[in-house]
This record gives structure tokens, C-alpha cells and sequence, in this order.
């Protein structure tokens, strides 16, 4: 009886993995078929033979690997500025006294509710009047300091024991030297999940790399993806094959840095 | 959220004064100059920009009051445009929800190799919107693809998903539900992983079946969690906008034309920024109402025991 209530429950798993799964799946055996077998009707689900052209004429068609290259700096410069900005920000809150802070605090909690949508066209004027249109820092700049980062980082600081910054305080450490080889050192799972959630965040940007980018050579990975799209010449396979390629990155970052990612979206569901 | 910072470390004794401020600035300043310019100068941009007429590079030029406003709720099709993002929202939040309870709930089974079956019910998540987008335009395709050929073996007949005004929004909702899956599997797991088992064992020796359980006790103690991903659902519903951009750039003849995808329209094709101005301030008013309320119950935790 046991046993038969486990197989009905690997059962369950293995059918909903599938159900859930098929479009990435079925994207998968399509950037794997020849052109004509990826818009035959009916459709072909097994490739009657593993075609890897359509992933080099997709890299033809479009510079694939300049996009993720493209997409790789952006959410880099991003994730290590976020981690900067909002570690020392977070700092501030759990281990200085300062006046106004509660008032600051709340100031930096608010900006979690501005939606960034209602903030495009301003932004897209200051961008252009710098004359970030088509720059890497026209791309990140905007997205340099986070509130949810900041307020996930103050959660950690504030589980270190008070001692031990009375211990460094004894070995006549200042705040900047306290902060740098004791509390980060000591948060480095917090930051873990700060920076492969904003990295993730970042790569997969595609509103704001749509407004501010023009060139191809600037193009981010879901931005370039259109130009397979557009391209008459590309079918199904090539387009499937472009997909595959730029999300192979946040796959493997998803399966490198789950436990992290997890953390991260939970953070704001359970509280600590 | 717990505001009660925790008593500071003050070196030296005294009050705190400008020259604590001034310390602290160091480690606030760099993220207070990022917040300044690029969201609180752009909202109160947003909101001059919504009550002056603007040339076509979006300089100022006089000033028309609400004006725009009382053009957004009085012509136009800014009413459809909130009502189709309204029945967008309930389309896709609360199959969302469901579909994402019931993942969470077979994922939280102790089985060996559950591991594996998390991570896969987490994968939607890195699959970005336009490949999202592109992945199921794919199987939409009504002359070839996949959707039809399944229908059309179920004796079902060829639909223009996406270019049929009946059909253009429930397609577009499946593709957001589906990316959405990934989020609200691995919090709602989350949420169930904080129900202690011992609950759940007492509850067997009264005699409470796998239903029972679910409804008395998963549920209830699911409360604040489901309200949390219920909450960010509906905020990430109204900001709908690369699946549309993508699948069906607000057409057919508008029936898809979303909030954000009106605004970014508005802006940047029509030119027209201080109507998408006006629209941007009153989206920001109701996802501003979302949140306060989010945090006000959330706070209260009414949900709770």
C-alpha cells in the first residue's frame, strides 16, 4: 500500500514536470529539427536526425553572442553596484545612530512601490540628455542601488551579535574597517542571494534595454532575440535555437545558485 | 515590517547630531543619489509632465492643469484600456495562484529526489519574457502549430490565437500564468514548509483525512503567504508588458491594449507624453493602494492564528 501511494506520487511529479516543462521541452526538439520539418503540418516532434545547423544560423543571422556578452556586463555592473550601494546602506541602518534614520529608512522602503513603468518616460529624457542612448551605463546606471537589496542585507547585519562589534571597538577597529572585515565577511550568504537575484533580474531586463538601445552591437539578449524573429529568412528551429542559447546563462544559474534565488524571492514572504 | 530599529551603537555617549548624519552619509549617500535621480525626480517628473502640453522631444510648453486626466476617464479608450488590464489581472492572478498552490503542495512531498522535481517547477523563472514569448508563439501558430494540431485531433476547430480579438487576451494570459508558476511555486513552498508536521500528525490521529488537512489546517496557516504572492501577482499582472509587445502589440483592433503597453504606445510612438504621463500617474495610484494595503495586512497579520 505504501509503496503504491509513492509510485502514485513520483506519478503525479513526473506528469506535472512534464505538462509544465513542455514548452521549453518542445522549443528544444524544434531548434533541433531542419527547416522543413520545423514548420511541417503536422508538426514534427522527434528531429529525424540532430540538425546543430539551426543553432549556427542563428548566430548567423543575429550576433547571439554579442547580445550575451552585452547582457553579461550590463547585469555584472549592475549586481556588483547593487551589492555595493546596498551593503553599505544597509550598514548604515543596522549599526549607526544617526539622526532621521527611521525617516530615511521608510524613504527607501517607499521606492519599492513606485513601479518602475510609471518612472520610464522622465528616465528615458535623462538617459538622452546625457547621452547614454546605446551605452552600458545608459543600461545599468538607473538600476545601481536596490531597496530590496538594502532591506535584505539590513535583515542579516541585525543577526550579528552586538559583542562583536563591541570586540572590534576594543581593537580600536573604526566603522568602515568593522564593516569590511567582519560584516560582510560574516554576511556572505545574504550577499550570495542579493547578487544571483539581481543578476537574474537584470539579464532578464526587457523594457528598459528596449527604450535604450538602438544599435545592434548594444542590443541586450531579450531585445536581440527579436531580430531572429523579424529576419524572413530564419524559421522556427533558428528562432527556437537563439531562445535556447541566451537562456542556457539563467539555467545554469538557476541550478547553481537555487538554494540563494529561493532565499531571495522568500524574503519578502516570510518574516524573520 | 519591523521598524523598530534595535538599539545603536553610539561611540562615545552623547547625543546623536550632524556629525553622526554626516558619517552615515557616507554609506547612504550612494544609494540615496541613485533613488533621487532616477525615482523620485522622475515621478515628480511624471507628474509635471501629465499637466503640460509637451512638443514632440517631450519639452514643456504650457501648462493644461488635469486636463489630461479628465480626457483619460471622459474620451479615449483609456476605460477599456483598465478594464481589459483589470480582467488581464483576474485572468492571470488567480490561475496563477491555484495552479502555483498545487505545485507547491506535490513539490512538499518527502520523497527522495524531490530536489530535482523543485528545481524543475522553479525553471519558468529563467525563462525570460521573449523567449517566453517566442516559445509559445511557436505553439500558437494557427496554421501549424501544436495547440492546433492537439485541438484539431480532439475534433476542435482552427482558432487564430492571437490575432482573433475573442481569443488575443486568454492567450496572452497563458503565457504570463506560465511564467508566473516558477515565483509562486517556490514561495508558496516556502510557506508550506513553515507548517509544523506535528500539526499535521495530530490532526491524522483525530482522524482527519488528506482533505480535511489541506482545508483546516494547510490553508488557514498558507494565509499570509498566499496573500503575499496574491499581491505581488496582481502588481506584476498590471505591469504586463513584454508578452504584449511581443505576441500582439496591444492588437487585435485593442484587444489587448494594457496599461503599460498603452503608456510605452503613447510615449514613444505617438509622442504624446503628457497623456502617457497622466496614464503612468494613475497606474502608480492604483499599484500605490496594492502595496499599502499589502504592507497594512501584512502588518496586522489579521490571517494569522
Amino acid at each position: 500500500m505504501k509503496k503504491l501511494v509513492v509510485a502514485g506520487q513520483y506519478l503525479v511529479l513526473v506528469t506535472a514536470s512534464l505538462l509544465l516543462l513542455f514548452p521549453v521541452l518542445y522549443a528544444i526538439l524544434v531548434s533541433l529539427q531542419n527547416a522543413a520539418e520545423s514548420v511541417a503540418y503536422p508538426p514534427v516532434f522527434i528531429p529525424s536526425q540532430l540538425n546543430w545547423q539551426s543553432y549556427v544560423k542563428a548566430m548567423e543571422t543575429a550576433p547571439v553572442f554579442r547580445f550575451i556578452f552585452n547582457s553579461f556586463v550590463v547585469s555584472a555592473i549592475v549586481t556588483i553596484g547593487q551589492l555595493i550601494t546596498a551593503s553599505l546602506a544597509a550598514y548604515a541602518f543596522s549599526f549607526l545612530n544617526f539622526p532621521g534614520r527611521n525617516a530615511i529608512f521608510y524613504i527607501f522602503l517607499s521606492t519599492m512601490m513606485i513601479p518602475w513603468e510609471v518612472t520610464i518616460i522622465p528616465n528615458y529624457f535623462t538617459i538622452r540628455e546625457l547621452n547614454w542612448l546605446d551605452t552600458y551605463q545608459g543600461l545599468a546606471v538607473p538600476f545601481l542601488a536596490s531597496a530590496f537589496g538594502t532591506f535584505l542585507l539590513r535583515q542579516a547585519f541585525m543577526t550579528l551579535p552586538r559583542q562583536l562589534y563591541d570586540a572590534a571597538r576594543i581593537d580600536g577597529c573604526g566603522h568602515f574597517r568593522f564593516f569590511l572585515t567582519m560584516v560582510l565577511p560574516l554576511s556572505r550568504p545574504a550577499l550570495g542571494t542579493l547578487a544571483v537575484y539581481s543578476f537574474l533580474m537584470t539579464y532578464n531586463q526587457y523594457l528598459w534595454p528596449l527604450l535604450v538601445t538602438n544599435k545592434d552591437t548594444m542590443r541586450t539578449v531579450q531585445i536581440g532575440l527579436a531580430m531572429l524573429q523579424w529576419d524572413q529568412a530564419a524559421a522556427w528551429n533558428s528562432i527556437m535555437a537563439g531562445v535556447i542559447l541566451v537562456s542556457l546563462p539563467a539555467a545554469l544559474l538557476l541550478i547553481a545558485g537555487q538554494k540563494q534565488l529561493v532565499r531571495g524571492l522568500t524574503a519578502g514572504a516570510i518574516k524573520g | 515590517m519591523d521598524l523598530q530599529l534595535r538599539a545603536t551603537l553610539k561611540d562615545g555617549g552623547g547625543r546623536v547630531g550632524l556629525r553622526d548624519l554626516r558619517r552615515a552619509m557616507l554609506y547612504i549617500g550612494p544609494s540615496l543619489v541613485v533613488f533621487i535621480l532616477f525615482v523620485f525626480y522622475p515621478l515628480v517628473k511624471s507628474i509635471r509632465l501629465s499637466m503640460h502640453e509637451t512638443n514632440i522631444i517631450g519639452v514643456e510648453k504650457y501648462y493644461v492643469g488635469f486636463s489630461q486626466y479628465v480626457e483619460i476617464f471622459t474620451a479615449g479608450n483609456f476605460g477599456e484600456n483598465l478594464w481589459l488590464t483589470l480582467l488581464f489581472t483576474i485572468y492571470t492572478v488567480i490561475p496563477g495562484l491555484v495552479i502555483g498552490m498545487f505545485f507547491a503542495y506535490i513539490a512538499n512531498w518527502r520523497l527522495k529526489g524531490i530536489g530535482v522535481f523543485r528545481t524543475i517547477f522553479a525553471s519558468p523563472l529563467v525563462v525570460a519574457v521573449a523567449s517566453a514569448s517566442m516559445i509559445w508563439m511557436l505553439i500558437f501558430n494557427p496554421s501549424a502549430g501544436i495547440l492546433t494540431f492537439f485541438l484539431s485531433k480532439l475534433g476542435m476547430s482552427q482558432v487564430n490565437w492571437l490575432s482573433d480579438p475573442k481569443w488575443a487576451l486568454i492567450s496572452v494570459c497563458v503565457v504570463s500564468v506560465w511564467r508566473s508558476l516558477g515565483f509562486n511555486t517556490i514561495v508558496l513552498l516556502s510557506g508550506l514548509q513553515t507548517i509544523p508536521e506535528q500539526l499535521y500528525e495530530s490532526a491524522r490521529i483525530d482522524g482527519a483525512g488528506p482533505f480535511r488537512q489541506f482545508k483546516d489546517i494547510t490553508l488557514p496557516m498558507m494565509s499570509p503567504t498566499l496573500f503575499f504572492v496574491f499581491i505581488v501577482s496582481m502588481i506584476n499582472a498590471l505591469q504586463t508588458f513584454g508578452e504584449i509587445n511581443i505576441l500582439t502589440q496591444g492588437g487585435p483592433a485593442g484587444a489587448t491594449n494594457v496599461i503599460v503597453y498603452s503608456i510605452y504606445r503613447e510615449a514613444f510612438f505617438n509622442f504624446h507624453f503628457s497623456y502617457a504621463s497622466a496614464q503612468a500617474i494613475v497606474l502608480f495610484f492604483i499599484i500605490l493602494v496594492l502595496t499599502v494595503l499589502e504592507f497594512v495586512i501584512l502588518e496586522k497579520k489579521v490571517f494569522y492564528r
